[in-house]
Formats: C-alpha cells, sequence, structure tokens
C-alpha cells in the first residue's frame, strides 16, 4: 500500500478520500488555490500546497504543478477524485511518464471512453446494447439532420467530449435540431475544447441508472448493483437512490453482467460506473462510462458496506480484489441529495458567504462537505456544497429519515436547493418510485427567472 | 441611463452587444458564467448601449455596473 497520496481535487471529495487515506494510515498531500486556502481540506491533509489562482485553469487544472508538488511531496500515487482532472487522460499519461500512480485506469482507457462516440463502437464491440443513433462525428447541421431523418425524431444532439449536460439538446424536427446545432456545437468547443457532435434516438421518459464497477489490475471485475439517479436538473443529478425501485431481479442482473463485460472488454482496473438510460420496458442502453469515482458513491457504500475509496487505492496499488460477485452484499436502502449553493426556483447559483451552518447527525445520516460557518462559496467553482445521504431498511424509511434530516438542515447566507429537495422527497410519485428524468420538469414549477 | 449591473459573482462569458447598439427592455445584453453555468443579463430598459465596462474574460462581483444603455 501506499505511504503516501496527494489528492488533485477540492470540496467535499478531497475531505471524503482524505478521511479513508487516515484510515488505512496514508499520508495525505492537498493542493489547494487561492481562493480555498481556508478550505477543510487543506487543514485536515498532513501537508498542502498552493497551486495558483482561483480559477481551475490556473490551479486546479494544472498538470504540470501538480505533478511537480508530488515529487516535492515525494507522494507515490495521485487520487484525482472527480471532475477536474479525473478524466484527462493527458494528466494519467504525465503521471505515468513520472512514475507517480495514477489512481484510476490507463491514459489509453480513460482517453476511449472519454470520447462518447469511441465508447459508443467500443460498447458495441463488447456486446452492450447502445441507444440507437450515430457512432461518427457530425461535422455540420446538414449533416444532423440526415443522420436524424434515419434514426426518427426527437434525437438528442450531444457533444462527443461531453459531460455535466453541457452541449446537450433535444430536438423535436429538424427545425430546432437545425437551430440547436451550431450553438451546441460552439458552446462544445469552447468548455471541452472539442466541438464535435453526434446524435442519438431521443428515449422517452427514460431513467437513469448506473452500474458501479470494481475491477482490478488481473482481470477481477465485479458490480456493486446499481444507483437510480434519474432525478435531474440541467442533465445533473439531484437525487440518487440504492438500489432503483424500477429494477427487477433480472434486469438488475443482466445489467451488471453487461457492465462487467464492458469492462472487461477494454481492460479495465479502477473503480468505474457504467451509465444505463433505461426505457418504460426495462431495455437498457450504454449511456457513458466514469472512469473515476463518482459522486454519488456514497449511496452504494451504505448499501454494500463497501469503501469504494479504499478499493480504488488497494486495486491502484496492485492489490487483488477482494470479493466475489457472490461476496457482493445488498442491504437497506440509502437515498443522496445533492445540496447545491443554488436558487431553488430559477436553479441560478447563488454564490455568497455562509453566515450559519450546522447540519443534523444520526446512526443513518451521512453528510459530506467541505464548508463550514463562515466559508466562502466563490463563482470559481461547482455549485454543490453538500452531499447528504440517509439509509433504512427499506425505502420509505430511508425517504422519511432523509426529510427529517433536512428540515433540520440550516444554511444561511446563501439560497440552496433544500426546498426543492424536501419537495421532491415528499412527491407522491417520487414516493411511488416514479422517477424519470422528466420528473423535475414535470412536477416542479419554478418561479420565473427575473 | 440605466446600468446594467452583474446579479451575482462571476466571469464575464460573452458581450452580446456592442456600443451603439439599440437594444429592447429584456433583452439580454450579457451572459455570465458563475459556477460553471451560464447566466444571462439583460437590459431593464431599452435604449443606446453608451459603455460597456467589461471584457470577455472579466471577473466581476455582484453590483458591478457592466453596461450603461441611454
Amino acid at each position: 500500500m501506499f505511504s503516501k497520496v496527494l489528492i488533485a481535487n477540492r470540496g467535499e471529495i478531497a475531505v471524503r478520500i482524505i478521511r479513508t487515506c487516515q484510515k488505512l494510515g496514508i499520508r495525505t498531500v492537498a493542493v489547494y488555490s487561492e481562493a480555498d486556502a481556508d478550505s477543510l481540506h487543506v487543514s485536515l491533509a498532513d501537508e498542502a500546497y498552493l497551486i495558483g489562482k482561483p480559477r481551475v485553469a490556473e490551479s486546479y487544472l494544472n498538470i504540470e504543478k501538480i505533478i511537480e508538488v508530488a515529487k516535492t511531496a515525494k507522494a507515490e500515487a495521485i487520487h484525482p477524485g472527480y471532475g477536474l482532472l479525473s478524466e484527462n487522460p493527458a494528466f494519467a499519461r504525465r503521471c505515468e511518464e513520472e512514475g507517480i500512480v495514477f489512481i484510476g485506469p490507463k491514459a489509453d482507457v480513460i482517453a476511449a471512453m472519454g470520447s462518447k462516440i469511441e465508447a459508443r463502437r467500443t460498447m458495441e464491440q463488447a456486446g452492450v446494447p447502445i441507444v440507437p443513433g450515430v457512432s461518427f462525428a457530425l461535422d455540420s447541421a446538414d449533416e444532423a439532420a440526415k443522420a436524424a431523418a434515419s434514426i426518427g425524431y426527437p434525437v438528442m444532439l450531444k457533444a462527443s467530449a461531453g459531460g455535466g449536460g453541457i452541449g446537450m439538446h433535444i430536438a423535436r424536427d429538424e427545425a430546432e435540431l437545425r437551430q440547436a446545432f451550431e450553438g451546441s456545437q460552439k458552446r462544445a468547443a469552447s468548455f471541452f475544447g472539442d466541438g464535435t457532435m453526434y446524435i442519438e434516438k431521443y428515449i422517452d421518459r427514460p431513467r437513469h441508472i448506473e452500474i458501479q464497477l470494481l475491477a482490478d489490475s488481473y482481470g477481477n471485475c465485479v458490480y456493486l448493483w446499481e444507483r437510480e439517479c434519474s432525478i435531474q436538473r440541467r442533465h445533473q443529478k439531484v437525487v440518487e437512490e440504492a438500489p432503483s425501485p424500477f429494477l427487477d431481479e433480472e434486469t438488475r442482473r443482466k445489467m451488471g453482467e453487461a457492465a462487467v463485460r464492458a469492462a472487461r472488454h477494454i481492460g479495465y482496473a479502477n473503480a468505474g460506473t457504467i451509465e444505463f438510460l433505461v426505457d418504460e420496458q426495462k431495455n437498457f442502453y450504454f449511456l457513458e462510462m466514469n472512469t473515476r469515482l463518482q459522486v454519488e458513491h456514497p449511496v452504494t457504500e451504505e448499501i454494500t458496506g463497501i469503501d469504494i475509496v479504499e478499493e480504488q487505492l488497494r486495486i491502484a496499488a496492485g492489490e487483488p480484489l477482494r470479493y466475489q460477485q457472490e461476496d457482493i452484499r445488498r442491504d437497506g436502502h440509502a437515498i443522496e441529495v445533492r445540496i447545491y449553493a443554488e436558487d431553488p426556483n430559477t436553479f441560478y447559483p447563488s454564490p455568497g458567504r455562509i453566515t450559519a451552518f450546522s447540519a443534523p447527525q444520526g446512526e443513518w445520516i451521512r453528510h459530506e462537505t467541505a464548508v463550514q460557518s463562515g466559508a466562502a462559496v466563490t463563482p470559481f467553482y461547482d455549485p454543490m456544497i453538500a452531499k447528504l445521504i440517509a439509509k433504512g431498511p427499506d425505502r420509505q424509511t430511508a425517504i422519511e429519515r432523509l426529510l427529517e434530516a433536512l428540515r433540520h438542515y440550516r444554511v444561511e447566507g446563501i439560497k440552496t436547493n433544500i426546498p426543492l429537495l424536501e419537495a421532491v422527497l415528499s412527491h407522491p410519485a417520487f414516493q411511488a418510485g416514479d422517477t424519470t428524468t422528466d420528473f423535475l420538469s414535470k412536477h416542479w414549477k419554478p418561479a420565473k427567472a427575473k | 441611463m440605466t446600468q446594467v449591473t452583474a446579479t451575482m459573482a462571476g466571469s464575464i462569458w460573452k458581450l452580446l452587444v456592442a456600443v451603439g447598439d439599440h437594444v429592447e427592455e429584456g433583452q439580454d445584453v450579457i451572459i455570465l458564467e458563475s459556477m460553471k453555468m451560464e447566466i444571462p443579463i439583460a437590459a431593464e430598459a431599452s435604449g443606446v448601449v453608451k459603455h460597456i465596462h467589461v471584457q470577455e474574460g472579466d471577473f466581476v462581483n455582484e453590483g458591478d455596473v457592466l453596461v450603461e444603455i441611454e
């Protein structure tokens, strides 16, 4: 096992990773920007290094600076967390070149899954169902219109380098597709440095259900069941739970086995997630693979009792998997809500200073955050300030415990989406398990933006 | 003269108007980027753009004057 690990991230996930490192007796190295000097991850780590200005391009995305810190601090491995450099093949490659272990898959595997078009082709070869669509780049609105005509409307226009919903657009007819094409292409080019677009058939009222995998460097791979993440706003997840209230045992097994097949096919080693769209008939289609730790990994940890970060560290250190499929248990139900610094009606972010902050504690409650009373929520980073997770023997109990915890959750000085989260959890459709990706647009009527 | 101010801290993502342009009340004049999200900022009155105080990429704080309209 490693004796020292650098965490190339910030916020709650850096704090979360430090916690497991401490449990395993691994010393931790934090990196931080000028905006994060007072952050919790900086004070919790054994060592901390300032790496630049607040903007991510000048700090958390500065590959050479982070490599330099890892060498100075003599860290043997780097945990990238999620977002930032976690799915950047150039970063993984630089780590490989410098003899630093990148806690994730090989650079070429990240690259193959990072291109959504290439990932579609790869999954097809692995025998994993994909959404009907094109697996090649569309260079113009004309090409897109031609492809859409062969697939049939409505279609989903997507960026090959995309993520987080950016550059995605539903087109119900050719006029909408043509109108959206150029803007989406430009947005993808400026966000991801790659404006390659493709289209898939739009699946009506889908569920977003993903399979958590653990795979080691020796070809062993297990699935840690699924997470249902259908409640989304702006194509970003808001509420996640495990198990899914929708899946039956047979679909669950088929999805798990398809995900394992996919991971084996690409020689995957690390924790990873295969995201699927599931339609009303329980057909499932590969959506994308996340070659990193997911934001919502805690719900899986809560029902399986497995510390996913610990397994990532062990796999990266060259240990074989400690589990076979039949060892993976499933106990109770866990739900996570993401607490965002944003207006619950307009979904616009709400940066500012948190004047008061307190979260409920309890045996069934898990709270992941890096903010404290007096902390500034800056405009430079993602608006997620915390995750609150509740567990119960069954789904209804987990919902009630989470609602109770949210009622006692206090954040002052900034706006948060807590009113929205309470409304979702108490909604009859959510309680009935009727969770599709259109849930919020259907059931939540936001006040108009000012 | 009316001022268009930043509704929150962030970076100027896109300037949608130039000095001399006529804008209508409610028309988006600037797109701000904050917390990885694009936030359009609209003119509160119709008129002609007199001054633009920011450039694309600039960091602004809540309340900063971005554009003046006459």
